[in-house]
């Protein structure tokens, strides 16, 4: 690096070429760090805190596969990315995943080549409207104002909500969330759209939230889900398999409580073949064998890392709602450990 | 009858001018005043002064300084309006430094201090001691240093490109000729940085490792790395902007028709384009495992873009010159470069200041830019603070510091660039 700062301009790209691509478990191994695709900054899925300390939803993720490989919560170097970089970031190898609550669909799959691998959260396009407007439902909402954020697939969404059914709207573009904020509250909209997890996290900032009501209509399906490059699968099933370990601690009811003592061994053998005492499934994944219990114990199961950083207890105050495990009418379900 | 004349001998005392029209009452008179349009735009606009300085001041003098979270900033303001300052008094460190580890904030702090050591031979000559140039020739390899950490002999075998360099061009010189030997030495240079500054900093580097503790690029926010941009790319883009303004004005046909391209093509695509390409399309086009930092493709590409402009500036100073001065500089015998540097540039850049320093300005402003890719300036931070749960909604204040902070450099830039015509201005009205 501190070459490149002298000589970058000087450095033809050629001469660092030849670098065999290994595989991405390998170069984090060797790296002793994982590079991990963050937002640059959502109220909480990620953000740094006045030290510099990421925390979040997103960053959970990051630093229990950071745990999963390299035994350290900690070894993680976080990658600020912006929704038009983040693509090209992880493409490129400059990070080695993408936590950075981003939908799965079917393009993002197929056409640019990247591997999700499995929802952390399910996510859907929400109205909030003052109260003051005396309106609750979405389909209520013929000749409305609506603040929108360019360039998203809620724009679309909005518009075909709207057209299925047959009422007419008037967007108020904007760019940023924060923006929308303060034109949402000036009265410039009657109704500001976004992700409900997003109108959640906006609500709970303003200064009288009980004035404003999130409509119960969700529009669409929001799949948020840490990817990873195409064609590298030993790493894909390790990013996999750590979401999938914070599920089923959850349903299985590891927690960070008691998982140093139900890692002694347990009479229940999934609980111990997740925590590595039985069985050699870190052995399959080239981990060690008690990878998950390294990354349960970072944030805990995937339950108390949402009440911890976006749950109902945060100024966010999100319900499990989709997210709860599918043994309580939720969509969580993790494949077993076998 | 007697002849009654009467002549004034000595002369009256001067008198006091009327109180109304010395003083404040006078001042008054004459500019707020003095008709009763005037008048009555004058009470208009103070009345309309008065209001917002008093709306401004009731906001900004908010008690809400110890604030832990925007919650409690509404709490301690029970319904008035106010600033929530908890948040600046919490983040102002790291919109300074951004992630930068704070055991090592002294470096940032004694390479800034340092700049202005560095630029004092340039920008005050006639008051500091003239050996003080050699400490700002050293500055540029001393800077990166302090910032980025590493061993000592990254930068003393990048500065040893340039002595190798000018070695072999004044052997050559003297042996074949100027051209040759501007080729030649900067073949050498780029042979040493390339194959050999890297294995021999290295070596050097096993054997007696002196250094400082490495900081990564993505530590890099804040103000720290606005200014980090913005005075690399200034420091670099006049020299490349004054090289290509006369390349433009050459008269060889292939370095004048580079030129022109290399300007109309920079000046054509928005600065926000060159930012892409820095950090997504060289990504891709670079092979999978190069590690091409960040920061220094960003700096590039602003030094490319304020060069281009700069270039400009420049030659539009040079087209000012009357003909004469080209010819009388011809005439006494001096070659191009003896002319250029004796004669012509002293002018040229003269004319050219305001120019020079609006493209500075406009250059630091754009260092904001960078948020759009990601980098954590300090915009891009104010969004990062916002992600914050206690702090989310927070706009004014952020926004507020932010500005404070830009203001005072750009205004600070602009302030020397008058103090500098005043100091230049040789003619006699």
């Amino acid at each position: 690096m501190k070459k490149s700062v002298f000589l970058g301009a000087l450095t033809v790209a050629g001469l660092a070429a030849g670098v065999a691509a290994a595989g991405t478990l390998e170069d984090v191994k060797a790296r002793g760090k994982l590079r991990c695709g963050v937002t640059t900054g959502l109220v909480g899925f990620a953000a740094p805190d006045a030290n510099g300390h990421w925390d979040g939803f997103d960053v959970g993720m990051c630093r229990a596969v950071a745990a999963a490989v390299l035994g350290d919560g900690e070894a993680v170097e976080f990658v600020p990315t912006t929704g038009k970089t983040r693509f090209t970031a992880l493409a490129s190898g400059e990070v080695d995943l993408l936590a950075r609550n981003t939908t799965w669909t079917y393009s993002r799959d197929v056409d640019l080549k990247f591997e999700f691998v499995g929802t952390n959260y399910y996510d859907g396009q929400g109205f909030m409207v003052p109260k003051a407007l005396g309106v609750s439902s979405a389909k209520e909402l013929d000749g409305a104002t609506v603040c929108i954020q360019t360039g998203t697939t809620t724009e679309l969404n909005l518009a075909d909500f709207f057209r299925a059914n047959n009422i007419s709207y008037e967007p108020v573009p904007i760019e940023t969330n924060a923006e929308a904020q303060q034109q949402f509250l000036a009265g410039a909209c009657d109704v500001y759209t976004t992700d409900a997890s997003g109108l959640a996290a906006t609500r709970a900032t303003f200064e009288n939230p009980g004035d404003f009501v999130v409509l119960p209509e969700i529009i669409s399906k929001e799949p948020l889900a840490p990817l990873v490059r195409h064609g590298d699968s030993e790493w894909a099933d390790v990013a996999r398999w750590t979401l999938n370990a914070l599920i089923a601690a959850e349903e299985y009811g590891i927690t960070s409580a008691n998982i140093d003592e139900l890692a002694k061994g347990t009479n229940n053998p999934e609980i111990n073949r997740v925590l590595g005492t039985e069985g050699n499934l870190g052995e399959m994944l080239g981990l060690s064998a008690d990878w998950a219990y390294k990354a349960i114990k970072v944030n805990g199961n995937y339950g108390e890392l949402f009440e911890k950083t976006i749950g109902s207890n945060t100024p966010i105050g999100l319900s499990r709602g989709l997210n709860a495990q599918w043994t309580d009418g939720g969509l969580l379900y993790s494949p077993p450990f076998r | 009858m007697s002849d009654i004349s009467f002549v004034r001998t000595e002369m009256l005392p001067q008198q006091a001018p009327p109180a109304t029209s010395v003083g404040v009452i006078g001042w008054m008179r004459a500019n707020l005043f003095s008709g009763w349009l005037n008048s009555v735009l004058s009470v208009v606009s103070g009345a309309f002064i008065l209001y917002v300085v008093w709306f401004l001041l009731s906001w900004t003098l908010s008690p809400t300084w110890a604030a832990a979270s925007l919650n409690e900033c509404r709490e301690i303001l029970a319904g008035h309006e106010g600033a929530c300052w908890g948040v600046i008094r919490d983040r102002w460190v790291q919109l300074l430094f951004g992630f930068y580890p704070s055991e090592l904030y002294w470096r940032p702090i004694l390479t800034f201090v340092l700049l202005f050591v560095a630029l004092a031979p340039v920008l005050f000559s006639e008051k500091v001691p003239a050996k003080l140039i050699y400490f700002s020739a050293a500055f540029p390899f001393i800077m990166p240093w302090m910032l980025w950490g590493g061993t000592i002999w990254g930068p003393l075998t990048a500065a040893a490109g340039f002595v190798i360099g000018y070695v072999v061009f004044k052997a050559v010189d003297r042996a074949v000729g100027s051209l040759a030997g501007i080729i030649a030495g900067v073949a050498a240079s780029l042979v040493w940085w390339l194959l050999l500054a890297g294995p021999v900093s290295g070596t050097l580097g096993d054997v007696l490792n002196i250094g400082l503790t490495p900081v990564e690029s993505r530590y890099f926010g804040g103000m720290m790395l606005s200014i980090t941009i913005g005075v690399v790319a200034i420091a670099c883009s006049l020299p490349i902007g004054i090289v290509l303004a006369l390349g433009r004005r050459s008269d060889l046909l292939i370095v004048k028709s580079l030129c022109v391209g290399f300007i109309e093509f920079i000046r054509g695509v928005p600065l926000i384009t060159l930012l892409f390409v820095a950090s997504t399309l060289l990504n891709i086009f670079m092979p999978p495992g190069t590690n091409f930092d960040i920061i220094m493709r960003v700096i590039i590409m602003a030094t490319l873009f304020a060069s281009a402009y700069m270039a400009e500036v420049i030659r539009g100073g040079l087209a000012a010159l009357p003909k004469g001065q080209y010819e009388g500089a011809d005439s006494l015998g001096l070659d191009y470069w003896q002319s250029q540097r004796l004669v012509i540039m002293p002018q040229a850049l003269k004319i050219s200041i305001p120019g020079i320093v609006s493209t500075f300005i406009g250059l630091f402003k754009d260092t904001t830019l960078v948020s759009v890719i990601g980098l954590l300036d300090p915009l891009g931070l104010s969004n990062a603070i916002r992600a914050d749960a206690a702090w989310n909604g927070v706009v004014w204040e952020l926004y507020g510091f932010i500005a404070f902070l830009f203001f005072v450099f750009c205004f600070s830039m602009s302030r020397y660039s008058m103090y500098l015509e005043r100091k230049l201005r040789t003619d006699h009205h």
